[in-house]
């Protein structure tokens, strides 16, 4: 890396055109091909989805304060939990990273100039939003309730919901995340600078080339599903409902076919933010490199040999139940790889407890006890007893609140100065991260607890056992923590937005293409493409460089 | 990471886009962009058929029964015409990368109208099946005769199937004659990005024959079931 490009330029240059102020109109956003000012709007989109989503989540919350109810009816409160998990699911967590960070960091990452199709990325964005509108129309005329797994033959024979209009913005979801999954599959194969080998790329663009492999294999699945239950909807056609001729569980089948390794999708680029994070932030390569990729893969495999333990307590053979059962427990083999080689990473390195290594570290917690806590519902005896229970909710919650949103968190305080070139407080930030993390254990804790004893998830009220009130209402405070400290970002981000001191080229001292170029970048990303000569994550090459580099200079002076 | 500077758009195409270094980089990223597209409409069928194999192994004997009333003389009709316009594709992209325009034109116009021949007499298919009340749902009530002894339950069934695949298809069908049309409009207004390189013709072409790929699975799972 050569000198110049390292350090901040000591003469100040002049203001210069960077990719938030090249055009100001409007237009110049909304007809936009930059991969930048996409994910940009994508942000805009994902925040608003999320808080719609969050809303819905403070109103269960509240709701399970009593055992027989605080504030919704029954109809009412199973088109708040439906909207909660649509909205989360299909319009925050499956375009969260991929769409804002993906977007934004993979071309700077391998020393593009912008993602292979301009031009679909921004159709992903409008069709993302097209869906994400459509959803808002189902809500605000009347709701969904049939939750947001779609399931047969409530979704297509008895809900008397909007049951339809859900369905199609679920499937204009899908086809964004179709094509951003194109996008990335051609960037990465195609668009590297020379010199970026595939073992020189960072474990991110790794991570969102596995989740893209799963973008196109499963979610043309679900896309097809969905348009059938549409169909029997619509033409009363016997495809999945027993009445008709159908099959149930043939629609549970194909469902989860896409919608385990949808997890995936929302799982692995925060395990790709995870990985930025613990090697730039412990000043260290990221101990075993090559295996965290290839696991990367793995999960993308083996994920979509596993559905079938979502359906333990359906009519699914015992046998199939078993081999499910057992590729399940598989899949902890690469998530563990991952977590003992980032551990491996921050023994001995030289950690930097900044923000983000805070959701570095929460992240690490927090999944591993989602992971674990999987495998009491890969084992059949154990699901059997858990299936449909707050152990399940609390699980999943820990998987993706504990591990995607903290990731996404995460990357949004790594990159935020990348991205707009302004500093947010970091003691602000490090009191957010801490919120987060207590309230959101305080939410999910106590749900593994209630689980256990009985507890089933979508209940409105309880009051056969109100012995669980307590949990409830540990669980409803942390949430109001937990939202407390999601909401502390949005001010403090946005504050930094217009007062915040201005980031240097590469305020964290990290290494990557993308921390070469100017904060924010230029809309050409580089001003010239850069070659690649030193391997990723090498930080120990990039001081002796330095050192060199500084010899060479006072060398020089003398 | 040394910094040496790459000659940025050493020859300029008319065709190359601000993001690639050259065309040869962008036809590639074009080319595995397609494939991947292509997969992914792979998947998308892929679950159709999966249902498909499902009832077909449940109902073998209803299927037999009521596939009588498929037209297999139109189906096989049809067939031909697409595999036609699959080779007048093909013919279209060898003479785009020999850049001859007027030949490409012809081709793809011959394509076109194979796609629009595929479609009428899809037309008159389905219109035979509303005739016999044989589109599934509500109104769903054949006479006996047309239902050959199957399941009543099944024969919807399988109708739903048919409806539903092939009227996928036509759809896709649709797409292409829209993106010929289009494509055709470019060599008709000799427009840089086709004549100057064959690949646009070439994605067209791959898309082409991948809808005309699926209706040869359609053409014997619908029309030609053994007893």
């Amino acid at each position: 890396m050569s000198k110049t490009l390292i350090q901040p330029r000591e003469i100040p240059e002049q203001e210069e055109l960077n990719y938030l102020n090249n055009g100001t109109s409007l237009k110049s956003w909304l007809l936009t091909g930059d991969h930048k000012r996409i994910a940009v709007l994508y942000l805009i989109g994902i925040s608003f989805f999320f808080f719609i989503g969050s809303i819905a989540a403070g109103l269960i919350r509240l709701q399970l304060m009593r055992p027989t109810g605080v504030l919704l009816e029954n109809d009412t409160y199973n088109k708040v939990f439906t909207a909660h998990g649509i909205v989360m699911i299909f319009f925050f967590l499956v375009p969260s990273i991929p769409a804002v960070f993906g977007n934004f960091f993979i071309p700077l990452m391998i020393g593009a100039r912008d993602l292979a199709f301009p031009r679909l990325n921004l159709l992903s964005w409008y069709v993302y939003m097209l869906g994400g509108v459509m959803f808002l129309a189902a809500m605000l005329g009347g709701g969904v309730d049939t939750g947001w797994t779609f399931y047969v033959p409530l979704s297509s024979m008895y809900s008397n919901t909007n049951v339809s209009l859900a369905i199609l913005a679920a499937f204009m979801a899908g086809m964004s995340s179709i094509l951003t999954g194109v996008n990335f599959i051609a960037t990465i194969h195609k668009m590297r600078a020379p010199g970026m080998t595939w073992g020189r790329l960072p474990l991110f663009v790794w991570a969102h080339y596995a989740t893209s492999i799963i973008m196109v294999l499963g979610t043309p699945v679900v896309a097809i599903t969905l348009v059938l239950v549409l169909f029997e909807r619509t033409f009363k056609i016997g495809i999945f409902s027993p009445e008709l001729g159908g099959d149930p569980v043939l629609f549970q089948h194909m469902f989860w076919f896409y919608s385990h390794p949808a997890v995936y999708i929302m799982v692995l680029p925060g395990m790709g933010v995870q990985s930025e994070l613990i090697a730039n932030f412990c000043r260290k390569k990221v101990f075993g490199y090559h295996f965290i990729a290839i696991s990367s893969l793995a999960i993308a495999a083996l994920g979509f040999l596993v559905w079938g333990h979502h359906m333990y307590v359906s009519s699914q053979s015992m046998y199939q139940s078993t081999v499910f059962s057992l590729l399940s427990f598989l899949v902890a083999i690469p998530s563990a790889i991952k977590i003992f080689n980032w551990s491996a990473t921050i023994y001995k390195g030289d950690v930097r407890l900044q923000t983000p290594m805070y959701y570095a570290l929460a992240f690490m917690g927090l999944f591993t006890i989602g992971g674990l806590t999987g495998l009491y519902l890969a084992s059949i005896a154990t699901d059997v007893h858990l299936t449909a229970t707050y152990f399940v909710v609390a699980h999943f919650h820990y998987v993706m609140v504990g591990g995607a949103l903290t990731a996404y968190l995460g990357a949004i305080h790594y990159w935020w100065p990348k991205m707009f070139g302004r500093l947010y407080s970091d003691s602000l930030g490090k009191v957010s991260a801490l919120l987060v993390f207590v309230g959101f254990n305080l939410t999910f804790m106590p749900q593994f607890i209630v689980g256990w004893l009985g507890m089933p998830r979508r209940y409105s009220v309880y009051y056969l056992a109100p012995e669980f009130q307590a949990y409830h209402i540990m669980s409803t405070l942390g949430s109001t923590v937990l939202g407390i400290g999601l909401f502390m970002p949005l001010c403090y981000l946005t504050y930094s937005l217009f007062k915040g001191p201005r980031a240097s080229a590469n305020p964290w001292g990290a290494h990557g293409l993308e921390w070469l170029t100017s904060s924010p970048p230029v809309t050409e990303n580089f001003k010239q493409i850069p070659i690649v000569t030193d391997e990723v994550y090498d930080f120990d090459y990039e001081r002796d460089h330095r050192e060199h580099a500084e010899e060479a200079d006072s060398e020089e002076v003398e | 990471m040394a910094s040496t500077a790459v000659d940025t758009h050493a020859h300029h195409h008319p065709g190359l886009h601000h993001q690639f270094e050259d065309i040869e980089q962008q036809n590639e990223a074009y080319l595995v962009g397609m494939w991947s597209f292509m997969v992914n409409e792979i998947m998308f069928f892929g679950g159709v058929f999966l249902v498909y194999c499902l009832y077909r192994w449940r109902y073998q004997d209803d299927f037999y029964a009521i596939h009588h009333e498929l037209n297999w003389k139109m189906g096989a009709f049809n067939t031909t015409v697409l595999l036609f316009s699959s080779f007048s594709m093909v013919m279209a992209v060898h003479f785009a990368t020999l850049k001859d325009r007027m030949k490409t034109l012809m081709n793809l116009a011959l394509t076109c109208a194979c796609a629009f021949t595929f479609l009428i007499v899809k037309y008159f298919e389905y219109g035979a099946k509303f005739e016999h009340k044989l589109f599934p749902g509500p109104n769903f009530r054949p006479e006996l005769e047309h239902l050959n002894g199957a399941n009543p339950n099944v024969a919807q069934l399988f109708m739903s199937l048919y409806f539903g695949i092939t009227g996928l298809h036509a759809l896709h069908i649709i797409i292409g004659i829209l993106i010929i049309g289009i494509l055709m409009g470019f060599w008709y207004k000799k427009n840089p990005l086709v004549t100057e390189d064959f690949l646009p013709t070439e994605m067209v072409g791959l898309y082409w024959h991948f809808v005309d790929l699926v209706w040869i699975f359609l053409f014997p799972l619908f029309y030609l079931i053994p007893r």
